[in-house]
């Protein structure tokens, strides 16, 4: 796996592509979004922004509403309340003008099992629209290096491999907007580290903005420009990876994390249990 | 590398022939990677016309009504399971998707609800073409039964039947949208639910006068109605294609609004991510 190469796919979006409407709107604008399933408020009037060339990371325990957020951009689940506006147009009206600008990756779905790799990526391509379907696919087995299973169905691969072709499913439409949950979840690290630093290189060459869910610290400090920390399906802090761990008094986000999930962040910002 | 960036972006209120093509393709791939998926198509078909050819020529012999027209119950069994297989090819496609928790990811893409159903009936009439035609030829030998003899009444019948299918294939998986794989055995029972009501082998006379009313409300019951009429008489009855195709916009109409709604609610409660094995 050449990581060296320019992917050189991805065309350049924000300043060049989209000029100014770009540089003035934000990538996604969420505002006051609220999501209630029967008397469970899964993520409560959460607002904030994803600009151009940017990646924030959403972070926070099992059940903070990561997923469901996400869900809610995708337009998979309808909010209970509140606002999206995604490349300056509200998903609830517009969805289908910036759809195809947009794509995603989860744990949570699986591509059909018994299609072969390339069947996969043929269906997909054709239902975002793509002409060259064999030189995209060609394209990304080269940047993913899947040319070794190409041929294999999904079924067959390892863990490693099924997220790498979930990830090529991500770049098929060159997205704009790339909506990543969990993106190297059951990876081993050093594979985990190679779809990160794909996932910096697109990012640079393409200016897309990427909103992460992840419980890799490592991951989102490395990543991410800007952090939401999420609890009970509430932003209860946000701000750049280094600044938070400064502002709780941390060696790193994995204890910031901790703090927030456990509620021991002492009231001058601190912890209280600092060791 | 560089490839062709062009993406087809129909106007927002167009409809997707390709993206409808793309599912299709997605189904034939399935097909053409499993042999016995193939032969099951085919099987149950041939399994039912072996058992009616052979029972339509024993009774040849002893009932006079079967003596009067040969191929009435060959004929009915065959169109039976043109609907039969046209739900089953409906629902089964859509079940497809729940088993490989494939919703999500379809549903991210330009993909409309409209164009997935378009796609289903595609690949429903691509399973009735697989699972029908061997017995259909099979029976011109076996039996001396041609289907092809109902003429030109025969696509009407064929497409009221189809149609009708669908339908039902609607309300199959708007309940499947919204109960899950848990009532995965309503998409195979619900045929048999009917069966007795759509007077496949007997005419409708046969039934009690109350639910001879339930009978007519089907448009299954208009066409085996009407190809007995053919088989008998030799004539085709306008009125009973009529009243098949009627009953047939509001059935379709209905499932088509159901799937609507439980596709929205199903939105609304998150289910479009969690359905699956």
């Amino acid at each position: 796996m050449d990581q060296t190469a320019p992917i050189g796919t991805a065309p350049k979006v924000g300043a060049g592509d989209l000029g100014a409407t770009a540089q003035a709107n934000p990538a996604v604008a969420v505002s006051h979004l609220t999501k209630q399933f029967g008397n469970v408020t899964a993520v409560d009037d959460v607002s904030f922004t994803v600009r151009h060339g940017e990646t924030v990371a959403l972070l926070g325990g099992n059940g903070a509403g990561k997923t469901t957020t996400l869900s809610m951009l995708l337009g998979l689940l309808l909010p209970t309340s509140g606002t999206i506006h995604v490349f300056g147009h509200d998903i609830a009206t517009d969805r289908r003008d910036i759809v195809h600008r947009i794509n995603f990756t989860s744990p949570y779905v699986d591509l059909p099992m018994r299609l072969t790799v390339q069947e996969n990526l043929t269906v997909y391509a054709r239902l975002y629209g793509l002409r060259d379907v064999k030189g995209r696919i060609a394209e990304l087995a080269e940047d993913l290096d899947l040319g070794d299973f190409l041929k294999r169905p999904v079924k067959k691969l390892s863990a490693g491999q099924k997220t790498r072709v979930g990830l090529a499913k991500a770049m098929l439409n060159w997205p704009e907007l790339l909506l990543l949950d969990e993106p190297t979840a059951s990876l081993d690290p050093d594979t985990g580290d190679w779809v990160r630093t794909y996932l910096e290189r697109y990012q640079a060459e393409s200016g897309a903005a990427i909103l992460l869910a992840s419980h890799n610290m490592a991951e989102v400090e490395r990543l991410a420009k800007d952090v939401l920390m999420m609890k009970a399906g509430r932003i209860v802090d946000t701000g750049p990876p280094r600044a938070l761990i400064d502002q709780y008094g941390r060696k790193n986000l994995e204890e910031v994390f901790l703090d927030i999930a456990r509620g021991t962040r002492s009231e001058n910002g601190g912890a209280r249990n600092d060791d | 590398m560089t490839t062709d960036r062009t993406i087809d972006r129909p106007r927002p209120s167009s409809f997707s022939p390709r993206r409808i093509g793309a599912l299709v393709l997605r189904y034939v791939y399935i097909l053409r990677g499993s042999w016995p998926r193939m032969i099951e198509l085919a099987y149950w078909p041939l399994v039912q016309l072996v058992i009616w050819g052979f029972l339509s020529n024993f009774l040849r012999e002893e009932s006079t009504w079967v003596a009067q027209a040969a191929g009435v119950l060959v004929s009915a069994v065959l169109l039976w399971d043109v609907f039969f297989r046209g739900q089953i090819g409906f629902s089964v496609s859509f079940m497809e998707e729940m088993y490989s928790r494939n919703l999500a990811n379809l549903f991210v893409t330009p993909l409309r609800p409209l164009e997935f159903v378009a796609s289903l009936v595609s690949i429903s009439l691509l399973r009735v073409s697989f699972g029908a035609l061997p017995a259909v030829l099979l029976a011109i030998p076996m039996f001396d039964v041609s289907l092809f003899e109902l003429g030109l009444p025969l696509f009407a019948f064929f497409a009221n039947l189809m149609i009708m299918s669908w339908a039902l294939g609607l309300f199959t998986i708007s309940l499947l949208m919204r109960a899950g794989l848990g009532a995965e055995s309503f998409a195979w029972f619900i045929i048999f639910l009917l069966a007795p009501v759509a007077c496949v082998y007997y005419p409708v006379t046969t039934l009690p006068d109350w639910l001879q009313v339930v009978a007519w409300s089907m448009p299954m019951v208009y066409v085996f109605e009407g190809m007995r009429h053919v088989l008998f008489e030799g004539s085709f009855r306008v009125d009973l294609f009529l009243g098949a195709c009627a009953l047939n916009v509001v059935y379709f109409g209905l499932g088509t609004m159901t799937f609507l709604w439980s596709f929205r609610v199903a939105r609304d409660k998150g289910q479009l991510l969690q359905i699956g094995e």
